[in-house]
């Protein structure tokens, strides 16, 4: 007990000393989540649109406003001709063409339905979709003021539902505060891996591990004074990045902080014992990183940081079995978005709890005191 | 103290050590001298338990290196030949922090590392890393003594430190061992082989033999005699042309010469010397040293 207090105040000696990890600790969060919050954002903000107009009528300049109205769209350009606007989009410089036929107006008061034609550059699929949905969202809002103007010199009153959503959890659909846990668990998983793994290795590439080994220090000791400092140091950061998130972003905290840090620490257990495997089966700081950078773009990107996790492919979604990621970024957002309590998320906790379990004890069949 | 018997380890293509035996007893100071390559770190690797021999078998103190090495480690001091301690944590840390991790405190076994530490202690807030050479080999012994192990094992602790400090460094394992403290060192320099009690001549993974340093220089059978001439690089090349040379090797400015039968016919190399006209030749027999023993062997 008291060798691994020592272990554990030499390691908090070792980091505190170092001039460039200490800031970094600190900064890393900072700039992750300024950066990240705003940039990892799936809200479009900004859509150039071309349009081509052969119409010019009443109606026609009517929708064109509609588009112009929405803080979304930019009009970037005007033509009549199509050739010209397709010409604008290769150069990527309209996202969208508004195509609106000559005598739009015309066949719209005679037979009551008339064509437009909506070009949207498909590269980016998601953007394509999103595009897509609110240039629908403006038509048909358009529709209803057109028909409604229509109908009325008819004489006759159409019935129709009248849909209304609420979003829940994040009523006003801020992407930020969808992204903000997420960015919280990508902070920790990469305090605590790599902090605890590197430390590790160091000690290998230095050659101060043959001084421990030689020491009547237990595998177990050793393991567990690497452990504990970057599993603190990581909560600690946990800490600091929600402090951050209130503050800056005023990411709700709908549950009990009590839970999400219980579930936190179970959740660091399982990275930093992953961390601790993978720097007993690498000898140098650069095998490690390597590993880890090949890992950790699987486990982030599967873990549903950018991409719902329902909508991968069922093979996927049986690999973040594995993926301990995947499972905090569930419960991170369950807990500070919905307010989720214990029973919500102890499925996960047991899951994670037989994790750390087989991942420590692997760990420690691993790390050899004799080669 | 240490028993090793018939030890094998290879890796992969290459052997490191090929059935090695030999035994220290308690309260010696014990040498293995070899140059580089000889196995004399693999060696001292298995005596300290870190590493598996493929054949053979390690006692220390009547304890085996395989089944017990639990208890081999909290009675041996180690000193690997790489410099190992934390360089960013100071030189008290450093000795706190062992004293801790062997279940000991500085304060307790002061006594036995005082003049060692005492050197270094005016700079104890100085961090390891940014000690000197000799600094710091004082700070890596005083850390695996911090324990009073009853067996002290140094990798080439002298290798690349100044002569003053080497001096210095063998009187500090004298005293060490008169504490009582086996102290089994390795050195790849034959002169420091002349101030241990019995050691172990190492070369390709074998030991050529093993005996005090007298007892090795005893065992030296030939004449040895010293010839130097003007032109020292023609005179080695044609005493090695001489027909009963054994040896002709360069020894600063002088070159020791053996022969074949083992005795020397002083007028007769003389006369070879000056049909080969070499001027000014000096030819003295001298007493052979530890070195031109351990050159015999591998000869």
């Amino acid at each position: 007990m008291k060798t691994t207090l020592f272990i554990i105040q030499k390691e908090f000696i070792q980091i505190f000393r170092n001039k460039t990890m200490l800031p970094l600790i600190f900064l890393v969060p900072i700039f992750q989540m300024f950066i990240l919050v705003y940039t990892a954002t799936q809200e479009m903000k900004h859509i150039n649109m071309y349009v081509v107009d052969k119409d010019l009528s009443q109606t026609s300049r009517q929708l064109i406003s509609n588009f112009e109205g929405s803080p979304f769209y930019y009009l970037t350009g005007f033509s009549f001709s199509i050739n010209e606007a397709e010409e604008q989009m290769k150069n990527d410089e309209a996202d969208v063409i508004l195509h609106i036929p000559s005598g739009f107006e015309q066949k719209l008061k005679r037979d009551k339905k008339s064509d437009i034609q909506l070009l949207i550059n498909a590269i980016n699929g998601m953007k394509a979709g999103l595009v897509n949905a609110y240039s629908m969202n403006i038509i048909s809002q358009f529709n209803q003021n057109i028909i409604g103007d229509l109908v009325v010199i008819g004489g006759n009153t159409q019935k129709r539902l009248d849909i209304r959503s609420h979003y829940w959890f994040n009523p006003e659909l801020d992407f930020k505060i969808y992204m903000l846990p997420g960015i919280l668990v990508l902070l920790v998983t990469i305090m605590g891996m790599f902090l605890s793994a590197i430390s590790m290795v160091r000690e290998k590439e230095l050659g101060t591990i043959e001084q421990i080994n030689v020491t009547p220090i237990g595998k177990v000791q050793f393991l567990t004074g690497k452990l504990l400092p970057f599993w603190i140091i990581a909560l600690a950061e946990l800490a600091f990045g929600l402090t951050l998130g209130t503050i800056f972003f005023h990411i709700p905290i709908e549950g009990s902080l009590l839970l999400l840090f219980g579930f936190s620490s179970v959740f660091l257990i399982v990275v930093i014992g992953i961390g601790l495997f993978f720097s007993t089966i690498t000898n140098t700081q650069q095998q490690i990183m390597f590993l880890f950078f090949f890992f950790n773009i699987v486990f982030i990107l599967m873990s549903g940081l950018f991409t719902p996790v329902e909508s991968m492919p069922s093979w996927a979604q049986k690999v973040n079995y594995i993926n301990p990621l995947a499972y905090f970024m569930r419960v991170i957002r369950m807990i500070l978005l919905k307010g989720s309590g214990l029973q919500d998320v102890l499925k996960e906790i047991y899951a994670l709890s037989v994790y750390a379990v087989i991942i420590l004890s692997l760990a420690a069949w691993r790390y050899r005191k004799t080669t | 103290m240490i028993n090793i018997f018939q030890i094998t380890k290879k890796y992969e293509s290459t052997t490191a050590l090929d059935s090695v035996s030999f035994q220290v007893d308690d309260g010696e100071l014990f040498g293995v001298i070899g140059p580089d390559g000889a196995g004399k770190t693999t060696l001292f690797r298995i005596i300290t338990s870190l590493l598996l021999p493929d054949s053979g078998k390690v006692m220390v103190n009547g304890l085996d290196v395989i089944k017990d090495y639990r208890e081999i480690r909290k009675i041996t001091g180690y000193m690997p030949g790489r410099f190992s301690l934390y360089q960013d944590l100071t030189v008290e840390e450093n000795l706190q922090f062992y004293a801790t991790v062997f279940g000991t405190s500085v304060k307790k076994n002061y006594d036995l590392i005082k003049d060692i530490y005492s050197h270094i202690e005016p700079f104890k807030n100085r961090l390891a890393g940014k000690l000197s050479g000799g600094m710091k080999q004082k700070l890596a012994l005083s850390c695996a003594l911090i324990h009073r192990p009853q067996l002290l094992i140094l990798d080439e602790p002298t290798t690349g430190v100044d002569a003053v400090s080497r001096k210095e460094f063998w009187d500090m394992l004298k005293k060490i061992q008169r504490e009582g403290i086996t102290v089994l060192v390795s050195t790849p320099y034959m002169d420091e082989a002349l101030l241990c009690e019995r050691v172990v001549f190492m070369e390709k993974a074998k030991i050529l033999a093993m005996d005090s340093p007298q007892g090795l220089i005893k065992a030296y059978s030939r004449d040895l005699v010293s010839v130097s001439a003007d032109d020292m690089h023609r005179l080695v090349v044609d005493l090695r042309k001489y027909p009963d040379v054994n040896s002709a090797l360069l020894f600063g400015h002088e070159v020791h010469y053996t022969s074949r039968s083992g005795r020397i016919n002083k007028d007769e190399l003389i006369n070879y010397l000056q049909k080969e006209r070499h001027n000014n030749i000096k030819f003295r027999k001298i007493k052979p040293g530890i070195e031109d023993r351990f050159l015999e062997l591998i000869s």
